[in-house]
């Protein structure tokens, strides 16, 4: 596909165009209302896509929940304050399985904070709902990735059934970049949950605590099944290492960070490797299920890990969480940079190897 | 035509739900009917009509039903609630609903109380009415919400009866089915007998509904 000039908020109205999206509900906030603008003026165009500007995040994720139910792909996006508003939707679509997709622009906590960026709502898009988070986040790192990670936000909500999240930024949803539209694979098709063909009752309140349990314990284990094709994540062990083929060996520090400050610590891995310090950076690109034996596997091997990240460490308690320290030999040290709703530059990076 | 009643004995629920499903059968609807169901008492119908039902939120079936019906425009789209919320936690998008004059039909049981919770006050407690959370008697007027809605929306069917003017209640209903097909909004409201709560029974139980009926004025708006 030829390359085009866009901005984040161009990229995932085009992504949620191409995923075959027809309904947005949404509510203005910033940094995710272009996302809504962006549709709506798409929409002057192309009369297949609805829209409706709810009153509130509350009403715009049920709708995005009625309209899924009824066999739409619809979506919201939303950030910070809205974000808190959407987990109650969201927490209904946990719990009946519904295939809802919301980008979230993440913005500075607590509160109504600051407006563009932070990196502080990875815990309410995993676990903000009253539940155990069963949810598919994906956490793009570029404008490509944006485009990519959107259209697959779809297909994996429709595929198996989790609340899907689109976790970024108002940093990358505002920067516009070169970028090419490519997407390997259709898309998922959209099925009513009822419709004339079907007679269903769907409860998402249970009397007795032994039903609830059981339907929680067949959640997990379709989640887990699920996690096995959807979970994804990325060793950069430098640009002189083609992809995935690593030499685990070959890194005695491990960077890890998600989303656009893992853009900046990929730079910092060039830097720090033309100086010869032998560095790499690990990323979840999905922070939800954790690619938790990829992390295992390189962690193993190294010496000291460094949490970058623009929280005052929701990441890395999810690290933590997910290293499995009961079968090593010497347990890495575990350093950061915790920077809570400012960003993060590649020599900032750079510099806690001086 | 109905399973088993999950409803307390006495409840005034299932006259407005067999009303519903009759209205439906007569018109060979229940295929396009999807009944919406708030979190309260409403929440026990989830399993008690024989066509598609979920249940949703506390105060957030108008919602869902709004993006249903906009999902699937050719579905008869109900939003089945109570009082607390419809009126109290759902206000909002209830009010936004109407405002937008969405095609989809409101039924609203209302009993003057919080009945799941245990009887506390509602937006439709009446004035004097002893509750939990009222123990001195209700301090305000009751929320009208048809009387309300009317002010917002020119278009739309707003009527209240109550169950124990079982035509009226069929009728309203009825008309507010044909108002949701010609595409405008419409809602009803129900007064329904809630004895477990109300902490009445027999011929007590219809002096207090009859006595609402002051407050709540019946017919369409």
């Amino acid at each position: 596909m030829s390359r085009q000039f866009l901005t984040g908020h161009e990229v995932v109205v085009q992504a949620c165009i191409d995923a075959g999206a027809t309904h947005m509900f949404g509510y203005p906030i910033t940094p995710g209302t272009e996302i809504l603008s962006g549709w709506i003026k798409r929409a002057q165009e192309d009369r297949s896509l609805q829209y409706l500007q709810t009153e509130d995040e509350i009403a715009a994720g049920f709708c995005v929940a009625g309209a899924v139910m009824a066999g739409a792909k619809a979506f919201t996006a939303t950030a910070g304050p809205g974000t808190v508003l959407m987990q109650d939707a969201m927490s209904m679509s946990d719990g009946m399985r519904l295939p809802f997709v919301v980008i979230v622009g993440q913005r500075g906590g607590p509160s109504s904070g600051t407006v563009i960026y932070s990196q502080q709502e990875v815990n309410l898009a995993i676990r903000g709902g009253n539940g155990e988070g069963m949810r598919i986040v994906f956490s793009p790192s570029t404008v490509e990735e944006l485009y990519r990670l959107t259209r697959r936000a779809f297909n994996v909500a429709w595929q198996y059934r989790f609340p899907t999240v689109v976790l970024t930024d108002g940093y990358l949803l505002k920067t516009k970049q070169d970028v090419s539209l490519d997407f390997v694979g259709g898309n998922v098709g959209a099925e009513p949950l009822v419709s004339e063909k079907t007679q269903k009752n769907i409860r998402n309140i249970y009397t007795f605590e032994e039903e609830l349990y059981e339907e929680l314990m067949k959640q997990k284990e379709d989640f887990d099944a699920m996690a096995k094709d959807v979970v994804e994540s990325e060793f950069y062990c430098g640009n002189e290492v083609e992809s995935k083929k690593y030499k685990v060996e070959s890194c005695d520090e491990l960077i890890i960070s998600h989303g656009i400050v893992a853009a900046a610590a990929r730079d910092a891995v060039d830097q720090l490797r033309s100086q010869g310090k032998n560095v790499g950076l690990f990323r979840p690109i999905t922070l939800s299920p954790f690619p938790k034996e990829e992390l295992n596997e390189i962690v193993r091997n190294v010496k000291k890990i460094w949490i970058v990240e623009s929280s005052m460490g929701q990441l890395r308690d999810l690290v933590k969480q997910n290293i499995d320290f009961t079968d090593f030999e010497k347990i890495p040290q575990v350093d950061g940079l915790y920077k809570p709703a400012v960003g993060i530059e590649t020599e900032e990076i750079v510099n806690l190897f001086v | 035509m109905s399973k088993d009643s999950k409803f307390c004995p006495g409840c005034g629920q299932p006259i407005i739900l067999q009303t519903l499903y009759r209205i439906l059968q007569e018109q060979k609807s229940e295929e396009k009917a999807v009944l919406g169901l708030d979190i309260g008492c409403a929440l026990l119908a989830w399993d008690f009509l024989p066509i598609n039902t979920f249940q949703t939120h506390h105060g957030r079936v108008t919602a869902t039903m709004v993006g249903f019906k906009r999902g699937r425009p050719d579905s008869l789209s109900f939003a089945y609630t109570g009082d607390g919320g419809a009126y109290a936690i759902g206000l909002q998008s209830l009010m936004w609903a109407a405002m937008r004059n969405d095609p989809i039909t409101v039924i609203v049981a209302n009993n003057s109380v919080y009945g799941m919770t245990g009887g506390q006050t509602a937006p439709t407690t009446m004035k004097g009415q002893v509750t939990d959370t009222s123990p001195h008697g209700g301090e305000l007027d009751p929320m009208t919400g048809p009387e309300l809605l009317r002010s917002i929306n020119k278009k739309a069917y707003l009527a209240r009866t109550a169950v124990n003017e079982i035509q009226n209640v069929k009728m309203y209903l009825t008309r507010a089915i044909e108002t949701q097909r010609q595409g405008n909004f419409s809602l009803v409201e129900v007064l329904s007998f809630c004895p477990t709560n109300w902490r009445v029974k027999g011929p007590a139980m219809i002096e207090f509904l009859n006595n609402m009926k002051e407050p709540f004025k019946m017919g369409e708006f």
